[in-house]
């Protein structure tokens, strides 16, 4: 624990939802069954959410969907109301759960940026004072006079996204909102985050984006089935994320289903330095498996091949284990790095355990240890890979003769 | 994790009054001013897109009660001849016919008040009473807008000007406030109840009829004069004639009774204030999780 004061603390929080297995939504069922009781189904999203946020801190919140992320962020934000349990602020908090919730497409930038600037607690007058700084920070002076409806999505996303910075929160619980808005606008998202961190604003990430968690976050959180699995150092998490996600699988002997061969204890894949889901196209990552074998084996070679989403290969590692003989209980750590442009889209990685280089005899094949998705490859990307490669283009300038007809009207 | 918890109370104390505990969704909360600043935001932006959005934006939206009054006019005065009874009928008319609308627009705007802005109940942290006192106050200014047109026709057909008409706001004070808590009620139950909606419209165009908006207290019989004192809108409407158009009417107490049978309609008047901002407040804070 730090000597930093606390912003954000949060004790004991459960909070549950009621189903009805029987929906009453008009007054003339009701009226119908006045004594008809429903019967609701509890269920219980979170059970005992206990962390504190130091203020200047950036923490992380990850989880898969349904872990109850987005709930406590809602309980935090004061949209929903926990059954059990205390949270409590320093300061003004303000949640963003979606860019320009409430906008009006038959207003004017102003008049929205005026509401929804009040809406996160700043008062009229100061909203009044920002408007200037949020205009140009949205790059929009120009568009001043026009309806919101006559803005381009991506316009609005703007709009709304300097609206949050400057409501200027000391408290922000964010939701994803990264994830909208092209490449240049993202990378202005990050450099205002970064911004944020520098200037001690504490932050709330709710994510499932580890990459986003590792580069930003000094603490982070992983949420499982509304309880806490972890709290702490990003990296840590991101592997607990990651493990859980992917988890341990045993691996069957291709021609009996009922021995594992090799059973994988964790896999995961490093981009830019940090554990990711996600890399830049021609970004360098590595793919990392740890596998523990049950088996006997002389000559085992593995084949690693990184296939597209049908399933087609776009490329692949292949390597000895540096052992003439493998036997049960053997563990092994493999490192596959990977430098070079892709297209964009899903990728997994598919294992196969193969006796001797030759790659007819499988002994075991997993078909997707590992996914990775990739993002930002450039226009002058042809296909599905990006080799080293140029190409050069020369043009002359039409001969005088060729193009005779023309000039001659002079 | 004991020690970990101790130091966590250790520094929870020591941070003090500074760390507020957040009391989660409510009617009201976040601080008296922020809470008009919004209900005044969202009222008037509202007011202004109804009359810009069209080029007539003023002209149409006097078009809907001034085509009923025309139409009202012609068969009460023609086919029905209510009016002769009644002095300055056509004034009269035009003037309850607009606070009627007023009532009917704000009542029936806000049963969907908090559903039709469900995006923002489940992703912003406001005061939920916000959303059905900001669309009571646009129907509101509207109707100050609509007593524009009032006045004029008032001073056209030769009224002459009365010293009651300050008393328009002690009139118009109870109206509102009856407005505003059944829009409380029914914004609140239309978020359990989706058959709110029609049945509250078919029951705010009978009370129009079940209301002296086209006649007045003293030119029923006795059966319907009984029901009319039952109902909060007879002492309104019919104080704001008095005070307005003739002050020879009986008056709002003298119509529903006498003091001691008005009581009846004034508590029911209370009654339905204090249960909406009740009902409200209860359902406020489960309603993101209903939606």
């Amino acid at each position: 624990m730090s000597d930093e004061p606390l912003a954000l603390t949060v004790e004991g929080l459960h909070k549950s939802f009621r189903i009805p297995e029987h929906q009453v939504s008009t007054l003339k069922e009701r009226a119908l069954h006045p004594f008809r009781r429903t019967k609701f189904h509890d269920l219980d999203v979170l059970r005992g959410i206990d962390f504190s946020v130091d203020r200047g801190e950036f923490f992380g919140i990850v989880g898969r969907n349904g872990s109850g992320k987005s709930t406590l962020l809602k309980c935090m934000a004061g949209i929903y109301r926990p059954e059990a349990g205390a949270i409590r602020v320093a300061g003004r908090l303000a949640p963003f759960i979606e860019l320009g919730v409430g906008f009006n497409a038959d207003l004017t930038a102003y008049e929205n940026v005026q509401i929804n600037a009040v809406m996160m607690g700043l008062s009229t007058r100061e909203a009044k004072r920002r408007f200037d700084e949020i205009i140009d920070f949205a790059e929009l002076r120009d568009y001043l006079d026009l309806k919101l409806k006559n803005y381009s999505s991506g316009m609005q996303v703007r709009l709304a996204f300097a609206t949050m910075v400057q409501a200027d929160a000391d408290v922000m619980l964010v939701d994803e909102v990264l994830a909208v808005g092209d490449a240049a606008f993202q990378q202005k998202c990050l450099d205002v985050f970064w911004d944020l961190r520098e200037r001690g604003k504490t932050i709330v990430l709710v994510t499932h984006d580890m990459s986003t968690v590792e580069r930003f976050c000094h603490r982070a959180m992983f949420i499982r089935h509304g309880e806490i699995e972890l709290i702490g150092d990003p990296r840590q998490v991101g592997l607990a994320y990651l493990d859980a996600n992917f988890g341990r699988t045993d691996v069957q002997v291709a021609d009996d289903a009922d021995s594992p061969a090799v059973t994988l204890n964790a896999g995961w894949i490093e981009a830019e330095g940090v554990i990711a889901d996600s890399a830049r196209s021609g970004a360098e990552f590595v793919v990392h498996l740890d596998l523990s074998f049950h088996l006997d084996c002389e000559d085992p070679y593995l084949v690693l091949t990184l296939e597209d989403e049908a399933g087609v290969p776009v490329t692949g590692f292949t390597s000895d284990f540096q052992l003439e003989r493998v036997t049960d209980g053997h563990n092994v750590i493999v490192r596959a790095r990977l430098e070079g442009e892709l297209a964009n889209g899903r990728y997994h990685a598919r294992m196969r355990i193969t006796r001797g280089s030759g790659r007819q005899h499988v002994l075991a094949d997993a078909p997707a240890v590992v996914m990775l998705h990739v993002h930002g490859a450039t226009d002058d990307l042809v296909g599905a890979v990006g080799l080293p490669r140029t190409i050069e283009v020369d043009n002359r300038a039409p001969a005088p003769a060729a193009a005779g007809p023309e000039e001659g009207t002079e | 994790m004991s020690t970990v918890d101790l130091t966590l109370h250790e520094r929870l104390e020591a941070a003090g009054p500074e760390l507020k505990q957040i009391s989660g969704p409510g009617a009201f909360g976040g601080g008296f001013k922020r809470f008009w600043s919004l209900v005044w935001l969202i009222a008037v932006t509202d007011f202004r897109l109804s009359y810009f959005g069209s080029a007539l934006g003023y002209v149409w939206s006097l078009a809907r009660p001034l085509l009923l009054f025309a139409v009202l006019y012609t068969v009460f005065s023609q086919v029905a001849k209510i009016g002769d009874e009644i002095t300055n009928y056509p004034v009269l008319l035009l003037m309850n016919i607009m606070f009627y609308n007023f009532f009917s627009d704000a009542t029936n705007g806000c049963v969907t008040a908090i559903v039709f802005r469900e995006n923002l109940v489940r992703k912003m942290q406001f005061p939920r009473m916000v959303m059905p006192i900001a669309t009571v106050l646009t129907a509101f200014f509207n109707l100050l807008s609509a007593m524009v047109v009032v006045f004029v026709f008032m001073l056209i057909y030769g009224v002459d000007p009365m010293w009651t008409w300050l008393l328009l706001p002690v009139g118009l004070a109870p109206l509102v406030m009856l407005a505003m808590g059944i829009g409380l009620l029914v914004s609140a139950l239309f978020v359990r109840f989706r058959d709110v909606q029609p049945i509250w419209a078919v029951f705010s165009t009978a009370l129009f009829y079940a209301s002296p908006v086209l006649y007045t207290i003293d030119n029923v019989n006795d059966e319907v004069k009984t029901v009319l004192q039952h109902n909060p809108l007879t002492g309104i409407l019919e104080s704001l004639r008095k005070w307005m158009v003739d002050p020879d009417a009986p008056g709002g107490i003298t119509a529903l009774g006498g003091y001691s049978s008005a009581i009846v309609p004034v508590l029911g008047c209370i009654v339905i204030i204090v249960l909406g901002v009740v009902v409200f407040n209860r359902e406020s804070k489960r309603a993101a999780e209903m939606l």
